[in-house]
């Protein structure tokens, strides 16, 4: 047999770094498995309305706390009797906005004001990270309940309050790489080509400085669900009957001598996808670090 | 294009006058005495058209700040340019804008002066389209660029940085430095993180560019070795300030300073039966915050004598075109 290799003269494909960092990605079983979850866990709630059993805001009396596994109630009934999985499912739509929602809000704040503290320097960035800092004396939780108390429960207004909470941290991570990118040389050599800060920001700056930042925000993510569905049971954020996570974790608290595994439910699902939203910007993360 | 020479070959093309440049070290908060880095201090040469000026001295001696200054990366404390008869930045001179074309820049970090998200035609085209050149044309200029530098443009013109070697990239470095058509290169150790034998052929095609493009460089460099090879005139720094400027051969033939004779006798001889044992200079230069008085190298010369405390010694031709700033140079 010709055991003999050809080995043609190709020419590799360039590969820019998001390629290289997104190979690293699809080779880790555990950031794939994540982006697997969070996948399913995302459709159920968009899908809610075409895949739920039953109608989750249906209560009855005789039907209370039905424990997993009953016929017809996959995972259960609540306190008022309204099937867990349909609420679970619905849940999730207000729990992954109350996560997203705020984070995206203050990626694209926080980028912007880390941009500018960072690439102007001085003391405008001494300025706008000494103001900020004030932020960092409080507890994020303590921070985001003071603010939601301060006006008043709601959606919205727990959505300002998490926005809030974040902004600072995202601005402290984008100054910092900002700062970290603007000391490089291809800054100077753009510098002495006679192009203007904007452009220089635009072109130079910004892809630069977004990805760690992005990767940072998703982090947070999972943060501002606990959060929210800290709000939540502490009343400060949604209000029953709607279907929240943290909402129904509180509701479901008096029956957790009745039925743990049911009221334990709405909290596992939270830690499930807080989970996997980290092990994914963890993966990620670790993925832009290989090749530098 | 706008660069074109105006004073005929006699004129410098480049004069530095006095630069300065102090760095405020940032004390306690309780300390009130301000303390200061005399980094640049009271600078001044000439660059003559169409040669290479090599500066060397030990890391720290201010070098690279005098490039910064110049490029006008940073804004010197005091002092002037004056590029080809015109005052840079001055009333009725030449404004910043102008001046960089005429004036660009290689790095030392062939990686860290790119931007790792462009490709390197990308890179190369940047500076022209910010200028308003079309992007088609901006495009072919970059092309031709990277040829030029002995990169085919085809297949490495849509790589990014971390797809191509050290030597490559400078090579990209320097296609990116001449998209302006520029009359004045400053390399700053431009060679120095590169293979010896990468080194040679980066060498070689400075040498060619310059020869092609009618350029003037200032190379700086702690290679003795390279500067040797290079450059026209030698410029000899310690501390922040000037101790000897001379053409090359002079220089390291009959060097003035005893600075410069430690220096030259610290590089490696390639001859073994020349070889010194013992070590030229010992101790690490002072601490620019607290230069000693008097002469800034007394404390390490051995043949420092009682006036070098009191008085600094000033730059002074010794022979035609040399220059050095030693008292014992007024010896008979």
């Amino acid at each position: 047999m010709n055991t003999a290799v050809l080995i043609l003269p190709t020419t590799p494909r360039s590969r820019s770094y998001w390629t290289v960092v997104g190979r690293h990605v699809l080779r880790d079983p555990v950031t794939m498995l994540s982006a697997l979850v969070l996948l399913l866990i995302i459709a159920a709630a968009v899908f809610a309305p075409w895949l739920a059993p039953a109608d989750p805001y249906k209560a009855s009396m005789l039907r209370r706390l039905l424990p997993i596994g009953s016929s017809g109630f996959l995972l259960g009934t609540d306190e008022l009797g309204r099937d867990m999985i349909s609420r679970l499912m619905y849940g999730g739509r207000l729990s992954l906005l109350m996560g997203v929602l705020p984070v995206l809000i203050a990626f694209g704040i926080g980028t912007s004001v880390g941009l500018v503290a960072g690439y102007v320097g001085g003391k405008v960035n001494m300025v706008i990270m000494r103001t900020l800092d004030v932020f960092y004396a409080f507890p994020s939780v303590l921070l985001a309940v003071a603010i939601s108390g301060a006006l008043g429960p709601g959606m919205s207004n727990s959505l300002i309050a998490l926005t809030l909470v974040f902004v600072p941290q995202v601005v402290r991570v984008a100054e910092s790489v900002t700062t970290q990118v603007r000391k490089l040389d291809y800054i100077d050599a753009a510098r002495m080509s006679g192009a203007g800060a904007l452009s220089i920001i635009r072109v130079h700056v910004l892809g630069n400085v977004l990805g760690p930042v992005f990767v940072y925000a998703t982090g947070l993510i999972s943060v501002s669900m606990i959060l929210a569905s800290g709000l939540s049971f502490l009343g400060l954020g949604v209000k029953p009957p709607e279907a929240e996570w943290g909402l129904m974790l509180n509701t479901l608290r008096s029956a957790i001598y009745l039925n743990p595994w049911v009221a334990a439910l709405p909290g596992a699902m939270i830690f499930i996808t807080s989970m996997a939203f980290n092990l994914l910007a963890d993966g990620v993360r670790s993925a832009m670090e290989l090749k530098r | 294009m706008i660069s074109m020479d105006r004073g005929g070959p006699a004129q410098p093309l480049l004069l530095v006058r006095e630069l300065r440049k102090f760095f405020k070290v940032r004390g306690g908060l309780f300390e009130r005495e301000k303390r200061q880095v005399r980094a640049v201090d009271g600078v001044s040469f000439n660059v003559a058209k169409g040669e290479t000026l090599g500066i060397v001295g030990e890391s720290g001696c201010g070098k690279s700040t005098t490039a910064r200054l110049i490029a006008r990366l940073m804004s010197p404390d005091s002092g002037e340019l004056i590029f080809d008869g015109d005052g840079v930045g001055q009333f009725g001179g030449m404004a910043l804008k102008d001046f960089r074309r005429n004036l660009q820049m290689v790095f030392q970090d062939s990686f860290a002066s790119l931007n790792p998200r462009l490709t390197m035609l990308e890179t190369v085209a940047y500076g022209p389209q910010v200028h308003g050149v079309p992007k088609a044309e901006a495009w072919a200029r970059a092309e031709a660029l990277l040829a030029r530098v002995g990169l085919a443009p085809e297949h490495f013109g849509t790589r990014y940085p971390h797809e191509l070697s050290g030597g490559q990239r400078q090579r990209v470095n320097i296609a990116r430095a001449l998209a302006f058509e520029p009359r004045l290169l400053i390399l700053d150790e431009a060679v120095a993180a590169l293979d010896k034998s990468v080194q040679a052929q980066v060498l070689n095609l400075l040498q060619e560019l310059k020869a092609e493009r009618h350029l003037t460089y200032v190379f700086i460099s702690h290679d003795l070795h390279v500067v040797h090879y290079l450059a026209d005139r030698v410029m000899v720094m310690y501390l922040g300030q000037v101790v000897e400027i001379g053409p090359v051969k002079q220089l390291y033939e009959a060097p003035r300073h005893p600075y410069t004779r430690a220096l030259l006798s610290a590089v490696p001889s390639m001859d073994p039966a020349h070889r010194t044992e013992r070590s030229p200079l010992s101790g690490d230069p002072p601490n620019p915050i607290n230069p000693p008085s008097g002469c800034r190298f007394r404390d390490r010369c051995p043949l420092a004598h009682a006036r070098c405390a009191v008085e600094m010694p000033l730059l002074r031709e010794t022979t035609p075109g040399h220059l050095a700033a030693c008292h014992l140079d007024e010896l008979p």
